[in-house]
């Protein structure tokens, strides 16, 4: 068989050289994630939906007459005397459907969104190495996952402090603290949330490897959620509850606390982690032997 | 060929390379050998596994069976050292609409770990000038046209400097000046020393610009080799003009070829009473291809028998003819 080959390229001796510079792109992947994913109108859009609804709360309870005291979701009734409320009365709003679509939706597209367009083939042939990019999508989706509750609090608190007085804000224990310590309860109101949505995303990240629809492993994440939150309602399945991932969702009432109750905080941590371990080996099994054909 | 020296003279080896889809075996014991510093046009009907074979090689998708050696290392486990080396487009390109279509090279460019962020934005300017996109670096895929992300594929595969280049279908949707284009980058990128594996249904762009050749059909590899061998590979033949068929034939089987009618002119040719007779079609290698006849000879012993000839050429088998004969004619998808 003839072969002439040149021993050495002009590339071979070109790679040598660049081999000896020690910055590589070690972190670009990740970088590159965010970018795409905060940098796209589709989060975006998300996000700003994710802000309407303090928004909402906030203007409703301004041109209403007042809301009688123990009517509509916890902490409506206070908004009028100190606007923060509104934060926590958003977030609480939020919990059940709006913040697990969010998630559904950005943790559903990860890896099915990429086989979708093609850039998934593109992206191994780099090569982005699977696991690589199975963590870079899962961190990304975590990212999403902190700042969907922090933009719920941060534009609640904002609205609040536009359209009602600020003041010293009592807790569910009967404390009083200042509205700079309130706004720190905010903030870890919103860390809660973010570690409540650990599970979620992973769930959405692992159905996200089975398809090349994106909307299906979207919809099939809100469905999760919905179901787990549906399951959680049914005393005959009280024994199944402390297993379900949206079981502790609602438990952060007790950052709310003087002191602070991290009894809650911990087990939900708890139960996350175990829903990342499983559905993370999950995804790894699956996307680590999957032909990429799309 | 040992394994050793065959993967030193190689830069795409497999060995009963298989793929099975439930019941369908779409790649079928396919053994390539692409030599280095090679243009390989890879050719194949629609549906003859010829893609499923690059994802393969690319480690995309996991053989049922067999082996692939890519630039000396073991595919898929040696990847992540290999990849780095070989520019790919896979069956069309593909991208981010919503990002421009620098911003999409970036984010390719940064997916491998072997890269170098602080070139990144010249190397991808220069591979964006390469393919004729840098008026619309900054443009969003989404108003590209087929042509425009067909090139940006390309763009993405000249990221960096590479050991070899695999194209799927690269003319695709491109316009005649396109196609010419792209045909002079490839001679271009294999002078430098690349090795090009091109993967076409169109013959004419892979006779103009490959030095190899292999044939899919139906999953199994049919033709493999330097591309002048394989035209060789076809057998040569006369084809006669002349009034009296009937002693031409006859002259023509006592040589010991086979004569018929010619396959590529119509009935009304070939009817008796035209100026110059019916049209004529032989095989110059005789039966089973023992004998080599001479076409002058050829001539001799017809005017010898009393034939009238009124014209005489002889043709050697084209690429087409060739890639036909392998494959099949119709349009039957391979199944």
């Amino acid at each position: 068989m003839p072969s002439s080959v040149p021993a050495d390229t002009p590339h071979a001796a070109a790679r040598t050289r660049s081999g000896a510079t020690p910055r590589r792109s070690r972190f670009s992947l990740l970088g590159s994630e965010l970018k795409v994913l905060f940098g796209r109108r589709r989060t975006w859009a998300l996000l700003l939906a994710l802000a309407a609804i303090p928004v909402l709360i906030a203007v409703a309870v301004r041109l209403s007459s007042g809301v009688a005291p123990g009517r509509g979701p916890a902490f409506l009734d206070r908004i009028t005397q100190n606007g923060l409320f509104v934060a926590f009365t958003a977030m609480l709003v939020s919990v059940p459907l709006f913040m697990p679509l969010a998630v559904g939706v950005v943790a559903g597209d990860t890896i099915a969104g990429e086989a979708n367009l093609g850039t998934l083939r593109y992206l191994l042939v780099a090569p982005a190495g699977r696991v690589r990019l199975l963590l870079v999508k899962y961190a990304g989706a975590l990212a999403f996952c902190v700042v969907a509750p922090l933009t719920v609090g941060l534009a609640g608190a904002a609205i609040g402090a536009a359209l009602f007085p600020v003041g010293p804000v009592t807790l569910l224990s009967g404390g009083v603290v200042q509205p700079p310590e309130a706004f720190v309860r905010i903030l870890m109101i919103a860390a809660y949330l973010a570690v409540s949505l650990a599970g979620l995303s992973v769930i959405g990240l692992f159905l996200s490897t089975l398809t090349v629809v994106p909307v299906g492993a979207m919809a099939a994440t809100v469905v999760a959620a919905v179901v787990s939150e549906v399951l959680d309602q049914l005393p005959q399945l009280e024994w199944l509850h402390p297993w379900l991932f949206s079981h502790y969702w609602l438990g952060f009432a007790d950052m709310l606390r003087q002191p602070v109750l991290w009894d809650s905080f911990g087990s939900n941590a708890l139960l996350q982690a175990g829903y990342v371990a499983v559905f993370g080996a999950l995804a790894y099994g699956r996307f680590l032997s999957k032909d990429i054909l799309s | 060929m040992s394994t050793a020296t065959g993967s030193a003279a190689l830069a795409i080896e497999t060995h009963g390379l298989s793929k099975r889809f439930g019941q369908q075996l779409a790649v079928d014991g396919v053994d390539l050998a692409v030599p280095h510093g090679a243009v390989f046009g890879f050719l194949g009907p629609n549906g003859s596994g010829k893609t499923t074979t690059i994802r393969m090689l690319l480690g995309l998708a996991a053989a049922s069976a067999g082996t692939v050696n890519l630039l000396g290392a073991e595919m898929p486990g040696g990847l992540h050292e290999v990849l780095p080396r070989v520019g790919a487009l896979v069956e069309g390109p593909a991208f981010y609409p919503f990002l421009s279509g620098a911003a999409n090279l970036h984010r390719l460019d940064a997916a491998s770990r072997q890269t170098v962020p602080a070139t990144r934005t010249a190397r991808v300017e220069r591979a964006l000038e390469r393919v004729g996109l840098g008026h619309a670096a900054a443009k969003r895929v989404h108003a590209y046209s087929l042509g425009m992300k067909q090139r940006l594929g390309i763009a993405n595969a000249l990221l960096s400097p590479r050991d070899l280049l695999v194209l799927d279908e690269p003319t695709n949707g491109l316009d005649p000046q396109g196609t010419r284009e792209v045909r002079s980058l490839v001679r271009s990128l294999a002078h430098e020393g690349t090795t090009v594996f091109v993967s076409s249904h169109l013959l004419a762009e892979v006779d103009q610009m490959c030095t190899h050749a292999a044939v899919m059909s139906a999953g199994r590899l049919v033709a493999q080799g330097p591309l002048a061998e394989l035209r060789r590979a076809g057998t040569a033949r006369i084809r006669l003009v002349t009034p009296d068929g009937g002693a031409a034939r006859q002259a023509l089987a006592g040589l010991g070829l086979d004569a018929g009618p010619d396959p590529g002119v119509g009935q009304a040719v070939a009817a008796p009473g035209q100026p110059d007779g019916e049209s004529i079609v032989a095989g110059l290698d005789g039966r089973g291809g023992q004998s080599h006849l001479l076409p002058e000879d050829v001539v001799a012993h017809l005017v010898r028998a009393g034939v009238r000839v009124r014209g005489f050429a002889v043709e050697r088998e084209s690429l087409e003819d060739r890639f036909v004969a392998l494959t099949g004619e119709g349009f039957d998808v391979a199944q």
